[in-house]
């Protein structure tokens, strides 16, 4: 069957002409729509979504509002437009010209960097797959499906890479991120934090605000990259991203909104049995989610990082704004560390130190996003706020994996962390009472009761709109 | 100093736990646990002091776990087997450092074949995590690789790539010589940083079985019972126990039971002076077991390892090793005649291959080796190896002046016909006749027969035979102008004259693969300033002078 590619796969990279890409994708298309059958959006096939898609990037082109069934939506491949004379900022090769080819010397470092951003994507997609059964409203079933298909269009362009510049090894890696699945025992996902179910709408805007934002600096350290064409692609990715993140602010920020009405209404703290979220929880679900984030960004004092960065293959976040020589040869760092049993600071080389100066920037993009909740109770008159827990809290990976610290930063015992756990992190039970509000809200402008309304509905239409037509 | 002496209850890198046949054997490393303090030994890497655990554990199982048939190595530790030789204390140790690690960490791989193929204790590897350089090296040192199918584990050789090394324990001649991997498919495979897994690795015989993680448990335990069904060990023997090891450190000199060093620092020289049994062996394989550790064949064994690994790693500047011997020669024939009538005992077997192993870490070690056979000493079978290994060899022609003693012989018993081969697979008298069968044979015709000098020399069994009026120039000289020489060229000049005949896998991995990997090593490639080595972790990239040599 011959089929019209560039109307099937909108693009700028010359698909129709490319018979290296065709022939990787008229393999690894089909494979990609059984594991959307299989594990995507469950019961979801035959729903109408009004979803975004983007046909070209450019101003017009990027945001395309149409129904569509999601095994039909078109998955796009787009590189940002190319930077006339681009060249490398950062590293041993700064200054030199941006590589448009593989650069041989680097090539397993740049598919492990590809393929290790490239298996978030569908990851996301799985740990969401039954969201859509409990959904809020219908407002917010359709930005599920967005960042759903959305994610998957990320997997596209990380699997574009892949099959573009990496031959035989590339179509491999492509199929080995359809053969790993969420949670599965035998083929997990890379890294731990993409293999727990994201099974509530809680922990989807929590994951959406917390998961997307450590996305957003990946792919602004990536978009840096002496590898044009992983910087274009991470580029133009940026733009979605923010979309998600706006779903998990936006999100959290309705939750907030909700639960301070049911708590001035009732004048209590407890508003569980109001059917709202309390305070208290969302806090521990910020716990959770926040400190799991910080394990993604990697050890503090990394080799892999410090090559990643010399050879100018994932730089600083805004790297190009940032005022020193961007090679930083000789610099040093702080980063936070443990010793006997202390929490203390520890000179590294700058270049060692990458992975938390990427983790400083996240932590900072959080805790703005944490003001803004913040307000709104300030807002509510009531006094008390959300925060962020300590960077020792909760992990495992880098200086604090071993050991036990509260939410302040105190380092506790074995014991007292066994006994306190479900104080600082979801319990069973506060998973439990989360369940019991997760019902679907299938009526037009209609808001589960722990949610507040968003401020407008999607693309100009009204909020009571069809976003999703059931079928 | 290093203290090759260790127990279980000392270990702090490996779990050691027994199920009847099986053993496990989990790499668990304590990150902070390094032998010689300031590096991290991150991610179940290793340095000496996990290797020597792991030679210790490898003889205990042999020695006190008759029962056990098979032994499975495996990771403790999640989503990580080992990451292979710590990279800092490499690139942190001096040239002599590294390369007697790596010749202790290959002998400690051999051992772990030697128990494969000899001792009924057939060994396997669980790989569910990153098995990188060393780590995958480990495992090819055993009979069979189970890789987990998770889409992520891989098995991988990157020390070309990323540390512009070799794999030194024998990665790359297993690679190809024992798993009979394709040349080209090795090449792609050890230029890849990252490495092979899955269905590759097992296509391209670099793992020789795939398991889902979920069926993980059940799959290594059927194949580790398949492996045990395949041992002649027996079911209801008792182990021996292998007290720790008594000597007497002083500064000119080293005491054990049998074995007595003496330490000359200005002419350079130890001189080993084995002692023969005082009496007669057990005389039964009973007794044998009975006296355990005390059987003289056994302790001596022990005594000369660990006299052997001292002198190596913490006498570097003595470079002349002089061997002697003291005692009843008949004590040691009738020692070596229990060891040929109770061939078919599993202890007398593990001994007489402990015994194999000892001569063969003599035949490796880079010193010069000089045997001198006086009155009064007993190189006799066993002993007389010691002789047969050495790059020269002094015999005295009749008695020194005012001495009583009777002037020395020398004896050939069946040990030294077969059961001592060397890393070529021929035993020394092989070795020393390998185009001459007459000489070999006339050397077996004499078998049991006491020879005096001339006997000897007429059988080609030393090298010179003075009388009393030259012998103490011919040795003073010799050993003092071995001193003169460069310790360097003599290293390389005794390994090659060592090993005529055949290859094998183990004199390509001691001959060929460390030869260049200590060349390696001494390359500004790898250890100068820009080197590769030397910059690992720094996040700055070596330079490379780019001529080929």
């Amino acid at each position: 069957m011959q089929v019209d590619y560039n109307e099937r796969i909108p693009n700028n990279v010359g698909l129709a002409d490319d018979r290296r890409l065709l022939r990787a994708l008229e393999r690894w298309q089909p494979a990609f729509l059984d594991w959307w059958r299989e594990l995507g959006p469950v019961g979801a096939l035959e729903h109408e979504v009004y979803l975004r898609t983007a046909i070209g990037v450019d101003r017009d082109g990027w945001a395309h509002f149409d129904y569509a069934r999601m095994p039909d939506y078109r998955w796009g491949i787009f590189l940002a437009e190319p930077v006339p004379e681009r060249r490398i900022g950062f590293g041993i090769h700064k200054g030199e010209p941006a590589w448009q080819e593989l650069p041989g010397e680097y090539r397993a470092e740049l598919r492990r960097l590809i393929v290790t951003q490239g298996d978030t994507e569908p990851a996301s997609v799985e740990q969401q797959c039954r969201l859509g059964l409990s959904a809020p409203s219908l407002y917010d079933l359709r930005n599920l499906y967005q960042v759903n298909v959305e994610e998957g269009r990320h997997l596209w362009a990380m699997v574009y890479l892949l099959h573009a510049f990496f031959g035989r090894d590339g179509r491999e890696e492509a199929d080995e991120m359809l053969a790993r699945h969420a949670g599965d025992a035998d083929k997990p996902r890379t890294l731990e934090a993409f293999n727990e179910p994201i099974d509530d709408w809680l922990s989807f805007f929590m994951y959406t605000f917390f998961q997307d934002r450590d996305g957003k600096f990946q792919l602004h350290a990536l978009s840096e990259s002496g590898f044009d064409p992983l910087s274009r692609t991470c580029r133009f990715m940026l733009t979605e991203e923010a979309h998600h993140m706006f779903v998990g602010e936006s999100g959290v920020m309705r939750i907030v909104q909700r639960t301070c009405e049911k708590m001035r209404e009732h004048d209590t703290d407890d508003v569980g049995p109001f059917g709202a979220i309390p305070l208290a929880l969302l806090q521990k679900w910020v716990n959770f989610h926040y400190s799991i984030c910080l394990d993604l960004f990697g050890s503090e004092d990394s080799t892999n990082a410090a090559n990643y960065y010399a050879m100018g293959l994932k730089g600083r976040y805004q790297e190009s704004k940032i005022d020193d020589d961007h090679v930083l040869a000789d610099r040093m760092a702080t980063v936070p560390a443990l010793e006997d049993g202390k929490l203390v600071s520890r000179e590294v080389t700058a270049l060692k130190a990458m992975n938390e100066t990427l983790r400083d920037a996240f932590v900072a993009d959080s805790q703005r996003g944490i003001n803004r909740f913040n307000k709104v109770i300030d807002h509510f008159g009531i006094d008390a706020a959300l925060c962020l827990p300590h960077r020792a809290f909760h992990r495992n990976i880098g200086a604090f994996a071993g050991i036990h610290a509260a939410p302040d930063g105190t380092l506790v015992d074995e014991a007292t962390w066994a006994a306190r756990h479900d104080e600082w992190l979801p319990s069973a039970a506060d998973r439990a009472f989360v369940q019991t509000l997760m019902h679907p809200v299938t009526e037009p402008g209609a808001m589960a009761g722990w949610i507040a309304q968003p401020r407008r509905g999607i693309h100009g239409q009204p909020l009571d709109y069809r976003y999703v037509e059931f079928h | 100093m290093i203290d090759f002496r260790t127990r279980p209850d000392d270990y702090r890198h490996w779990r050691l736990s027994i199920d009847g046949a099986v053993a496990t054997l989990a790499l668990d490393v304590d990150e902070s646990g390094g032998i010689a303090g300031d590096y991290a030994l991150k991610l179940n890497s290793y340095d000496l002091g996990v290797d020597i655990e792991l030679a210790d554990a490898i003889q205990r199982l042999r020695f006190q776990h008759p029962e056990v048939r098979a032994v499975v190595l495996a990771s403790a530790k999640e989503r990580v087997f080992s990451a292979g030789a710590n990279i800092p204390m490499l690139a942190r140790a001096t040239h002599g450092d590294k390369v007697n690690f790596c010749k202790f960490t290959n002998e400690t791989r051999n051992a772990i074949e030697d128990a494969s193929a000899h001792s009924g204790q057939r060994w396997m590897t669980v790989i569910a995590g990153t098995a990188a350089g060393g780590g995958y090296e480990l495992a090819l040192a055993t009979d069979h690789i189970v890789l987990v199918d998770d889409g992520a584990t891989a098995v991988s050789l990157p020390e070309v790539p990323l540390l512009a090394v070799l794999p030194g324990t024998g990665g790359l001649t297993r690679v190809v010589d024992k798993r009979c991997v394709r040349r080209d498919r090795a090449d792609y495979f050890c230029t890849t940083g990252e490495g092979v897994r899955g269905r590759r690795a097992l296509e391209w015989k670099l793992v020789d079985e795939l398991v889902p993680r979920s069926r993980l448990e059940d799959a290594v335990a059927a194949r580790a019972g398949a492996l045990a069904a395949t041992s002649d060990r027996p079911a209801d023997a008792n182990g021996i126990v292998l007290p720790p090891l008594e000597r007497t450190l002083g500064d000119d000199a080293v005491e054990y039971g049998h074995v007595h060093v003496a330490l000359d620092r200005a002419r350079g020289t130890a001189t080993l002076t084995v002692s023969a049994p005082d009496e007669p062996p057990p005389a039964d394989a009973a007794a044998i077991h009975a006296a355990g550790a005390d059987f003289w064949p056994l302790a001596l064994a022990r005594e000369l390892d660990d006299a052997i690994l001292h002198l190596r790693f913490n006498e570097p500047a003595l470079g002349t090793w002089i061997l002697k011997t003291a005692g009843a020669a008949d004590n040691v024939a009738a020692a070596d005649a229990a060891l040929a009538a109770h061939s078919g005992d599993w202890l007398v077997r593990e001994i007489t291959l402990y015994l194999k192993r000892v001569l063969k870490r003599l035949d490796v070690s880079a010193r010069s080796l000089v045997a001198l056979i006086e009155p009064g000493s007993c190189f006799a079978g066993t002993l007389l190896e010691l002789a047969l290994a050495a790059d020269r060899s002094f015999m005295l022609d009749g008695s020194f002046e005012e001495s009583n003693l009777p002037p020395a012989t020398l004896r050939l018993t069946a040990m030294n016909t077969g059961p001592l081969p060397m890393a070529n697979g021929l035993s020394r008298l092989q070795s020393r006749f390998l185009d001459d069968a007459d000489a070999l044979a006339a050397a077996h015709d004499a078998l049991g027969s006491d020879l005096d000098a001339g006997a000897a020399e007429a059988l080609g069994l030393v090298t010179f035979a003075p009388d009393d009026i030259d012998w103490g120039d011919e040795v003073r000289i010799a050993i003092e102008a071995r001193a003169a020489f460069s310790p360097d060229a003599l290293s390389g000049m005794e390994a090659s004259l060592r090993f005529a005949g055949p290859e094998t896998l183990e004199t390509k991995i001691f001959g060929r693969l460390s030869a260049w990997q200590n060349w390696i090593f001494q390359r500004p490639n790898t250890t100068g300033p820009e080197g590769a080595l030397a910059l690992y972790g720094s996040g700055t990239q070596p330079s490379f002078d780019r001529n080929r040599v």
